[in-house]
C-alpha cells in the first residue's frame, strides 16, 4: 500500500535516540576522569613494582588516598571500557543474537571483574587480608 | 493493490577499507580502537593483581613473578604503549569533541604528535623503571 504519511509522521513515535547522548557523554566524562587517574596509576605501578606483598599492603594502608584512587581507577576504568567495547561490538557485529550475547558478555565481564577488584582492594585496605 | 512487492532500494555503502589512500589519521583511528581493546586485557590484569593481593603473600608472589618474567614484561610493555597511546589520542578526541583541531592539517600534526608521544613516553617509563630498580 502506498503510504500517504509524511516522512516526519512515520518517524514520530518510533523513539528518538535520546539515550545515545547519555552514553556519548558518559564515555567523555569517564575519559576526562581517567587522564589524571591513569597518570597517577603509572607512577604507583613504578612504586609497587619495587616492593613485595608486605610493601604493597603497606602502600594500600598508608593513607586513604591510595585505595580510594585505586578504586576510582578500577570503577571508572571498567565503566569506560564497557562503553568503548560496546561501540566496537555495535559497529562490527551485525548478527542479532551474537550482538546481544557479546553486549551482555561485555557488561557481565566488566561488572564482575570490576567488582572483584574493588572488593579485593577494600579487603586489603581495611585490614582483612 | 499497488507495488507491495517493490523492494526497498539498497542503501549506499561507504567505500571499503582498501580503496582509501593510506593516511596517518586513519592509522591513529585504528590504533585508538586497537589500544582500547588491548587495555581491556590490561584492566583484567589489574583486577587479577588486586585479587592476588587479597589472596595473600603466596598468591601475590606467584602473580608478581609472572608479571616480572620475560613474557610478562613483554605484555606489560605492550600495555604501557597502549596506555600512553590511548591516553594521548583520547585527549586529542576530547579536543575534537570541543570543536577544535578538526581541519586536515591540524589533525595530521596532532596524529604524528600522539604517535611520537606514545613512543617516547613508553621508552621513558621503562627507562625510569630500570633506573629506579623496578624491573
Amino acid at each position: 500500500m502506498v503510504s500517504y504519511r509524511t516522512p516526519l509522521s512515520r518517524a514520530r513515535g518510533l523513539g528518538a535516540a535520546k539515550h545515545g547522548v547519555g552514553h556519548w557523554i558518559a564515555e567523555r566524562v569517564t575519559a576526562v576522569a581517567l587522564v589524571p587517574l591513569v597518570l597517577w596509576a603509572l607512577a604507583a605501578a613504578l612504586t609497587l613494582a619495587k616492593v613485595d606483598y608486605a610493601g604493597a599492603v603497606a602502600w594500600l594502608r598508608a593513607t586513604p588516598v591510595n585505595p580510594v584512587l585505586l578504586v576510582l581507577l578500577v570503577a571508572i576504568g571498567f565503566w569506560h571500557m564497557h562503553a568503548g567495547l560496546r561501540v566496537v561490538v555495535e559497529d562490527y557485529i551485525h548478527v542479532p543474537m551474537s550482538k546481544a550475547g557479546l553486549l551482555l558478555l561485555n557488561l557481565f565481564v566488566c561488572a564482575l571483574a570490576g567488582s572483584l577488584a574493588v572488593f579485593s582492594i577494600l579487603k586489603v585496605a581495611l585490614g582483612g587480608a | 493493490m499497488t507495488d507491495t512487492s517493490r523492494r526497498l532500494r539498497e542503501p549506499p555503502l561507504s567505500p571499503h577499507l582498501q580503496v582509501w589512500r593510506w593516511h596517518v589519521t586513519m592509522l591513529t583511528s585504528i590504533l585508538h580502537r586497537a589500544s582500547g581493546v588491548a587495555l581491556y586485557v590490561g584492566a583484567l590484569v589489574l583486577a587479577a593483581w588486586a585479587m592476588s593481593l587479597a589472596a595473600g603473600p603466596e598468591a601475590y608472589g606467584t602473580f608478581k613473578a609472572a608479571l616480572g618474567s620475560f613474557p610478562g614484561k613483554v605484555v606489560l610493555f605492550a600495555m604501557t604503549a597502549a596506555v600512553f597511546y590511548h591516553l594521548a589520542n583520547g585527549v586529542r578526541h576530547l579536543v575534537w569533541d570541543a570543536g577544535h583541531g578538526l581541519d586536515i592539517k591540524t589533525a595530521d600534526v596532532t596524529a604524528y604528535f600522539v604517535i611520537g608521544f606514545a613512543a617516547v613516553a613508553t621508552l621513558a617509563f621503562w627507562i625510569a623503571a630500570a633506573m629506579m630498580g623496578a624491573l
